[in-house]
């Protein structure tokens, strides 16, 4: 039963949100503010935080920020209004992992978030039959233990940047257009928001230490997508 | 200001020929004719007057003058007379005058004596002479030759016989006399004449001049201005000078130009309160929708546990709060279109895999008949997303309100020689679109029947795709196929001048 932690401060919308997905067989904490939010997440610990972006007080992006700065790994989905652009782009680089648009329905929220849980626990794409850790150069990529290192330091990992991080390297050289990264990497059509994969490749980028000018690891192809560097 | 009234005599080549040749040249032609008018008439009126009396008056002198002399000097001569009495009398009749212009000559039958020998008396016509023969009254005769005037005179001498009748002694005397100084002073007057005229003339063209300005610079300005509020800029205002007519054009232009301004504001401000009110609503509904949207699943669910009264009533909340969900979405994405604030996010991507996508997603593979090109033939730098509303929009309206099949084909191709361009037409085979309907079947909520029933879509669909094909530049068009059924038309360029959007 995943543990969600709801973080919204419209009263019907919160209850609407709480009752659709203990329906789905969720385990749900919903709280209307972000500091109550920040309080809930040690005694609560969910795996999950669904947070509304438009909060009174401690706004939706400082709290993205706060649980980033006490947990690296733990998944963060955005309830947005649509129209709201800029912030989806700051949320997203502020360590969301996904976002859904308001109004939505319980199950398609529900599919959201155990398609974040899938990339936080399951299994990587083609990890079978394969040495169980992997080195490109200062870098280490464990796919059993679903760990990475730079230069020996362990890196923390969001699920997105993780399940990113193992597709690119699956297949070195190969360019993945960011539409088969959205529904490779968070399981969407092939038409969601490739702002989601520029987002993520920067802050995987970030962790690893990749300079995004002269890029290591991760390249970009203009016009195609991404490439994990062969060597 | 300055730079603005340099760029207008640039762009306005022919309004600027046509003034030179209009009020400016006319004004100056008139005011110009009516100097030369009346400076000719006054002078030659002064003119002959003028004449007239010179030369009338040193006329009069002359004759009296000489008759004086005849009637004094004629006593003396001895009868019939010889040539030498002749000559002297001719001689003494000149010395009338101190200065010594006279030329006296004097003719008795057959004998001529002058006072000045050898002078030709070509003045002395023959028409002088025959009316100094056959009366004996005074003859005289202005004569031009050789560039000088001449005044002949002449006479005949006569004595009063005893009975008191005039009887011709038969000796004739001509005179003549160069009009010099006379000719001098109408010279000089004529001189002074051509000078006024000319002067008059100077000042005519200047004061035209002047009041041609005055009239076609308060023009000009109204010129600018007018073109100015015709370019847009509602606040143009002429600066009023004086109380004249044109004045009042400019106090009358100014009021026009503030009614407008003001108009037009207003006109603006209801527009924009009228799409905020709309944007507005629809944020206001979206809070308790999003409550309601949560939970529509939890009635689904419950529905079939129900009665069957309540089942239906749950089921119809759960189906229309999502349609309602959909609607006031489309209604917020047309009030981003009007506020300019929807945003293209260019990918660049393989169209035809976009679009099977687009339709699979669906579940329309087995509906539509695609005609698309091979993987990667076909690449273009679009917003996936809104390319997909674009599709999905136009391929869901023929399937609703079109006939199966609904062919969907993709080609690269449209009038535009330098630019690549995508071209996709959606096409069914139902009844086709009235042709008075043809024309709006972009607008809003547009429906060709008011009584129409309310279908699955917003009403805004082919509003936003429309939108959406605008925002990368391409165009949509619809109309009828000659064998029957709808078409829709897309041309999307491939690539955009953008620099708004780079890519990580």
């Amino acid at each position: 039963m995943p543990r969600v932690l709801l973080i919204e401060d419209d009263r019907a919308v919160r209850e609407g949100v709480a009752l659709g997905l203990r329906r789905q067989s969720h385990e749900v904490a919903a709280v209307p503010t972000g500091e109550e939010g920040m309080d809930r997440l040690r005694s609560f610990r969910p795996d999950v935080v669904v947070l509304d972006l438009m909060l009174p007080g401690m706004s939706g992006l400082d709290v993205c920020r706060a649980v980033r700065a006490v947990d690296q790994t733990l998944p963060i989905i955005m309830a947005t209004a649509r129209g709201d652009d800029v912030d989806i782009v700051v949320g997203l680089e502020a360590g969301a992992d996904d976002y859904v648009v308001k109004p939505v329905q319980a199950r398609v929220l529900d599919a959201r978030i155990r398609a974040v849980l899938r990339r936080a626990g399951g299994a990587a794409p083609g990890d079978s039959g394969l040495p169980k850790i992997d080195t490109y150069g200062e870098l280490a990529i464990d796919r059993a233990g679903l760990s990475v290192t730079v230069r020996n330091t362990p890196v923390q990992l969001a699920p997105s940047e993780l399940r990113l991080l193992l597709t690119l390297s699956a297949s070195p050289g190969q360019v993945f257009s960011r539409q088969q990264l959205l529904e490779a990497v968070w399981e969407h059509s092939y038409h969601g928001d490739a702002r989601l994969v520029d987002a993520c490749v920067k802050r995987l980028r970030a962790k690893m230490g990749d300079p995004p000018r002269e890029p290591r690891y991760i390249q970009t192809v203009r016009g195609f997508g991404y490439r994990f560097a062969s060597r | 200001m300055r730079g603005a009234a340099r760029a207008q005599v640039k762009g306005a080549r022919t309004p600027s020929r046509v003034v030179l040749r209009g009020l400016r040249v006319r004004l100056v032609v008139a005011f110009g004719l009516v100097a030369a008018l009346a400076t000719t008439t006054t002078g030659a009126l002064t003119f002959r007057e003028a004449r007239n009396g010179v030369l009338q008056q040193s006329q009069d002198t002359v004759i009296r003058q000489l008759r004086t002399q005849v009637s004094r000097l004629a006593t003396g001569v001895g009868y019939p007379p010889t040539e030498d009495v002749l000559r002297r009398f001719a001689a003494d009749v000149a010395l009338a005058e101190p200065s010594g212009t006279w030329r006296v000559l004097v003719t008795y039958e057959g004998i001529s004596a002058a006072s000045v020998p050898g002078y030709p008396f070509d003045e002395v016509t023959p028409a002088v002479r025959e009316a100094v023969g056959s009366s004996m009254a005074t003859v005289f005769q202005r004569v031009r030759g050789d560039g000088r005037t001449s005044l002949v005179v002449g006479m005949s001498v006569v004595f009063t016989s005893a009975e008191g009748t005039l009887v011709p002694t038969g000796i004739q005397v001509f005179l003549t006399v160069p009009q010099t100084g006379e000719q001098q002073s109408v010279d000089a007057l004529v001189t002074a004449i051509e000078r006024a005229t000319a002067s008059a003339l100077g000042v005519a063209v200047l004061l035209a001049l002047f009041a041609a300005r005055g009239v076609l610079r308060p023009v000009r300005a109204l010129r600018r201005a007018t073109r100015s509020i015709a370019e847009g800029r509602l606040d143009t205002r002429l600066d009023v000078n004086g109380s004249d007519e044109l004045a009042d054009l400019s106090h009358t232009f100014n009021e026009t130009a503030a009614a407008l301004e003001q108009s037009v504001a207003e006109l603006r401000g209801m527009e924009a309160r009228a799409r905020r009110f709309a944007s507005d609503v629809s944020h206001e509904l979206r809070t308790p929708l999003a409550a309601m949207s949560a939970v529509t699943d939890v009635l689904d669910e419950e529905a079939a546990r129900l009665d069957p009264d309540t089942a239906t009533a749950v089921r119809l909340i759960s189906e229309e709060t999502v349609k309602l969900a959909r609607l006031v979405e489309d209604l917020m994405e047309i009030s981003r279109f009007d506020a300019g604030a929807a945003v293209l996010h260019l990918d660049e991507i393989d169209l035809a895999e976009s679009i099977r996508r687009t339709v699979s997603s669906r579940g329309w593979s087995d509906a539509v008949e695609a005609r698309l090109p091979g993987p990667d033939e076909l690449r273009g730098r679009v917003d996936p997303r809104r390319l997909d509303v674009v599709v999905a929009n136009l391929v869901g309206n023929a399937l609703r309100h079109g006939g199966r099949p609904v062919r969907l084909t993709l080609s690269e191709g449209g009038p535009h020689a330098t630019l690549r361009h995508a071209v996709l037409e959606v096409a069914d085979s139902g009844p086709g679109i009235p042709e008075d309907v043809l024309p709006y079947v972009f607008d809003r909520f547009y429906k060709s029947d008011s009584a129409r029933t309310r279908t699955e879509g917003s009403g805004l669909g082919l509003a936003i795709t429309e939108e959406n094909v605008r925002m990368h530049g391409g165009t949509v068009r619809a109309a009828n196929r000659p064998g029957g059924g709808a078409v829709f038309t897309v041309e999307l360029p491939l690539r955009r001048d953008e620099s708004a959007w780079e890519n990580l």
